[in-house]
């Protein structure tokens, strides 16, 4: 694990340094060649990008584009029928989604999946599970390693907390919480799982303005004071735009696009596809 | 006015996560357990061991069992009767086979059993979710019961079919069998049930509660965050099954004292046990206390009431009690989901608030 | 033919009968939970409790009189009259309908839009009601059903296997009358449902509630439909099971191998019903003719269960529902 993490980091010859003064690494998942298909219906076509360590990479499309297929193959709950994920330079072998989490991965979901049965802290807490190792004996009988373990974890999921300033939430059932505080809380719990690479699904879908600037801004900030290499997808353009080094554009399950956010709004095919129709 | 957490400040994580959060919810606690230990003892009588208190704490066992698989990881079982009967069958096989060993490790053991008898049971929760694993369930239930009734071997060819407890000790007490006391009953189940619900809680509050509770309100969520399904079901099917094979072993070795299993532990011991959980509260500790609580006092309150004091026959009262309780199922579930614990819950929180309605 | 066989086969065809019985019930499950994705526990119960109704009225009993008894210390037992069979068979078909709309205004109602396994739970209490309530209001003892079914052995049966294979299959009549009965009530449900409006505005709740609802179709109304008519079917169920061995509470015991026959054949398909009916019933019967004696017998208690357990592992959906995909 820590070889293949200083072979993606240091190794790699085209990691450079953007404008804002953030370093960009090497290749942290290579996607190649990945084809998904429902019965008949295909949903990925042959689709080839990477995602580099330490960027926010962003994948875009019309509706029906695959955008959310493709996140779900990236956290291992589609299995697609062709095509290879290639993870910190390996091939990732067939693997259950626990396993891909368990690998680094977290990630939040278009139509929030929140525990709705538990506190907020409770579902926080459930982002620490792979760094929780007591078994159930030490847990049942609580005092001791079970209890130490879990303060340990408590203090991380607290700092997260206070990065997404929702301790006035902190014991309150998630389902009493209005929409946009839910997105953040999904968010908390993701982060609160510390992971290489974090995906998010449309984590401004449904949010106002205000909403959205505050997502933007935490987006921007895990990225920056923790290095996390950040997955999006997103309908906003002009937020897009404004937050990812990279854009994958994608419609009808195909690739139509894939640069640096200048580079795709000058793309012809993209502006046929998506951007003429949606700056109208 | 004296329930508040105002002045109460939690200065460490670790008091944050206490099980009672306000003070005089502690001590209120530790007088229970004080008056339960120390002072009913010395008190007690057969008729309240028998016909309250004895059921009443093994019960509660089978019912914290049943809450971990069904109020906290969310599988529905109507199997738990036949489980019980497997705690009971294991007790009766080891107290018989090694007499020098103490009942304490019989019924621990006898747990364990029942423990893997439930995982091979939970199997199936794989692939089948919902009602479908609730019948599935019935597999184990009839299955079960009908090994124990028709195998010689797990009541020792004894000619009526029954198993019979021998006599047995803890530190020199007689604690099974006919000639124990109504206070060492008492104690024995008591010791147990302690034990039981502090493991439940234990469980509950720390990550293996949270991956439970994590499949049982949304299973796909919880797997891509990191659950592994498989062990997250098993390890409920386990924690449960333990549990309730301890109560079924308790409930025939210290409470009958001689048992069969359709008449003992047939599918309505299974509702009963899924009804005290209910009633209860889905997803408590408490609640799995206050369901026992009810299911054992309301039948024991109608039978003193319409036959003691009407002279109503018995068959009647059966009858009304069916009704009552398939009716309050019915209401418990429609007016609060989350049973006596949620009310218990609702009454504290405006008590914590009085005099001021919010 | 060597004499195993054809022990076999008698075996299978009275496994076929007791099957029927099985689809039967099942039949009033698949009605419900097609229609409002609620999966009925008690329907076994409601079985039960039309038959009790069916031979009250017919014996002219009077309903609670155990209770009233026992409250106002009077003596009454029956009315002293007997009802017609034609008209008591009415008289228990509408007090079914009857149950449905209770059932539908004081539980259901206040249950819609909770989660499956809530009302799954609430049919459990509802089971758990009646098994109080049959009793309190028809007696405790076993009751005799009979309402003119032709009984004992079928000698045509007899006769022929007996000329053709030098041995006579035993079959008794009320199960052929049995088949034929429930063959008649599966057309003129698939015709209800495929030729009427409501049988349309059924199918169409089934398909999609909200759809359903946009277009002007009560919900309320489906919903005591399909209890009432599952309530109907409960009571034909009832007559054929109470003429062959009686009614009594316990009954409903019986009655809950109608689940596995169910899951087995998928909970949405009424060929599903019948044909997991079949199987289970001819299983069950050869399991025991074949195994049974090597092991203590009586394996029909849990047979039909482990069977479905068996086969959800590899098919959850059942023989005839439809697969489930899961989505985030």
């Amino acid at each position: 694990m820590m070889d293949a993490m200083n072979m993606s980091t240091d190794t790699n010859p085209d990691s450079y340094v953007t404008d804002d003064g953030r370093t960009i690494g090497g290749v942290v998942m290579d996607l190649k060649n990945i084809t998904l298909r429902f019965g008949g219906v295909v949903a990925i076509k042959d689709i080839s990008f990477d995602i580099r360590e330490g960027e926010i990479r962003a994948i875009i499309g019309p509706n029906g584009a695959g955008k959310s297929s493709m996140l779900n193959v990236i956290s291992g709950f589609y299995k697609p029928q062709e095509g290879e994920v290639w993870f910190r330079g390996k091939k990732r072998p067939p693997m259950r989604p626990y396993q891909v989490a368990q690998q680094g991965l977290a990630r939040t979901f278009q139509n929030i999946a929140l525990f709705d049965g538990m506190s907020v802290l409770d579902n926080i807490m459930t982002g620490r599970l792979n760094y929780m190792k007591t078994n159930m004996l030490q847990q049942a009988i609580w005092w001791g390693k079970a209890e130490k373990e879990e303060l340990e974890n408590r203090e991380k999921v607290e700092k997260v907390i206070d990065f997404l300033e929702i301790q006035h939430i902190r014991k309150t059932p998630v389902g009493r919480l209005p929409y946009g505080l839910k997105k953040r809380v999904e968010l908390a719990r993701a982060l609160a799982a510390e992971p290489s690479l974090l995906l998010l699904d449309e984590p401004m879908a449904g949010m106002n303005v205000e909403e959205k600037e505050d997502m933007s801004r935490f987006i921007l900030d895990v990225n920056d004071e923790f290095g996390t290499t950040i997955a999006l997808i997103e309908h906003d353009m002009g937020v897009v735009m404004d937050l990812s080094d990279r854009v994958v554009v994608m419609d009808y399950g195909k690739k139509i696009g894939d640069g640096t956010p200048d580079e795709v709004r000058n793309n012809q095919d993209v502006i046929d596809a998506y951007l003429g129709v949606a700056h109208d | 006015m004296f329930y508040r957490e105002a002045g109460d400040f939690k200065t460490s994580y670790r008091e944050d996560n206490q099980t009672f959060p306000i003070r005089l919810d502690r001590a209120g606690y530790w007088i229970a357990l004080i008056v339960a230990f120390l002072v009913i003892p010395f008190f007690v009588n057969d008729y309240w061991v028998n016909a309250v208190f004895a059921p009443f704490f093994i019960y509660a066992i089978a019912a914290l069992g049943l809450n971990i698989l069904t109020g906290y990881a969310g599988q529905v079982s109507l199997g738990t009767g036949g489980f019980m009967a497997v705690g009971a069958y294991s007790v009766y096989k080891l107290m018989v086979a090694f007499p020098d060993v103490s009942i304490v490790f019989h019924v621990l053991i006898a747990g364990g059993i029942t423990a893997v008898v439930g995982v091979a049971f939970g199997l199936p929760s794989m692939r089948i979710k919902g009602f479908y694993l609730a019948v599935a369930t019935l597999a184990a239930q009839f299955f079960l019961v009908w090994l124990f009734n028709k195998v010689a071997w797990f009541y020792n060819y004894s000619a009526s079919g029954q198993i019979n407890a021998p006599e047995r000790t803890v530190l020199g007490v007689i604690v099974t069998g006919p000639n124990t006391e109504a206070w060492a009953k008492y104690l024995i189940s008591l010791v147990f049930l302690v034990a039981a619900a502090w493991f439940a809680r234990n469980l509950t509050r720390g990550m293996t509660g949270r991956k439970w509770m994590g499949i049982r309100d949304m299973d796909i969520a919880a797997e891509i965050i990191g659950v592994n399904p498989l062990m997250a079901k098993m390890s409920a099917f386990a924690v449960s099954s333990f549990l309730v094979g301890v109560s079924g072993a308790l409930f025939f070795a210290v409470y009958l004292g001689a048992a069969e299993a359709g008449e003992s532990f047939g599918i309505t011991k299974s509702f009963l046990i899924l009804f005290m959980v209910i009633i209860g509260g889905l997803g408590s500790i408490f609640g799995s206390f206050a369901g026992a609580a009810f299911m054992v006092l309301m039948p024991v309150l109608l039978k003193n009431v319409l036959v003691g004091v009407l002279g109503w026959p018995t068959a009647l009262a059966a009858e009304l009690e069916f009704i009552i309780v398939g009716a309050l199922i019915v209401i418990f579930l429609i007016l609060e989901p989350h049973g006596l614990a949620q009310l218990w819950r609702l009454t504290k929180e405006k008590l914590r608030l009085w005099p001021f309605p919010h | 033919m060597p004499e195993q066989l054809l022990f076999a086969m008698e075996v299978t065809l009275n496994g076929l009968m007791a099957g029927v019985l099985y689809a039967l019930v099942a039949l009033g499950f698949v009605l419900i939970f097609k229609a409002s994705g609620i999966f009925n526990f008690a329907q076994g119960m409601l079985v039960v409790f039309a038959a009790m109704t069916l031979v009250g009225v017919q014996q002219g009993q009077v309903p609670f009189a155990h209770l009233i008894n026992t409250i106002f210390g009077t003596k009454v037992h029956d009315f002293g009259w007997t009802v017609p069979t034609f008209l008591a068979i009415i008289v228990a078909g509408a007090a079914m309908v009857f149950v449905a709309w209770i059932i539908e205004k004081y539980i259901l109602h206040h249950l819609v839009g909770q989660p499956d396994i809530i009302l799954f739970m609430a049919t459990i209490g509802m089971w758990y009601f009646m098994h109080g309530f049959a009793p309190l209001m028809w007696g405790s003892e076993v009751m005799k059903l009979d309402v003119g079914l032709a009984q004992g052995l079928n000698d045509p049966v007899l006769n022929a296997t007996e000329a053709l294979f030098g041995y006579g299959f035993f079959l008794d009549n009320l199960d052929i009358v049995a088949a034929v009965i429930a063959a008649i009530l599966v057309a003129s449900l698939v015709l209800f449902s495929q030729y009427t409006k409501q049988g349309r505005a059924m199918r169409a709740v089934a398909d999609d509630h909200q759809a359903a609802l946009s277009v002007g179709i009560s919900l309320r109304f489906i919903w005591v439909l399909v209890w009432s008519l599952a309530g109907v079917v409960a009571l034909v169920a009832g007559i054929m099971w109470g003429s062959k061995s009686g009614v009594q509470i316990s009954l409903a015991e019986v009655a809950l191998k109608a689940l596995p026959v169910l899951m087995l054949g998928g909970c949405t398909s009424i060929p599903g019903a019948i044909i997991g009916g079949l199987i289970i019933g001819v299983g069950e019967q050869l399991f025991e003719f074949a195994i049974g004696p090597l092991v203590g017998g009586a394996t029909q208690a849990w047979f039909a269960y482990v069977l479905a357990l068996i086969f959800l592992i590899f098919r959850p959906q059942g023989l005839f529902g439809e697969k489930i995909i899961e989505r985030v």
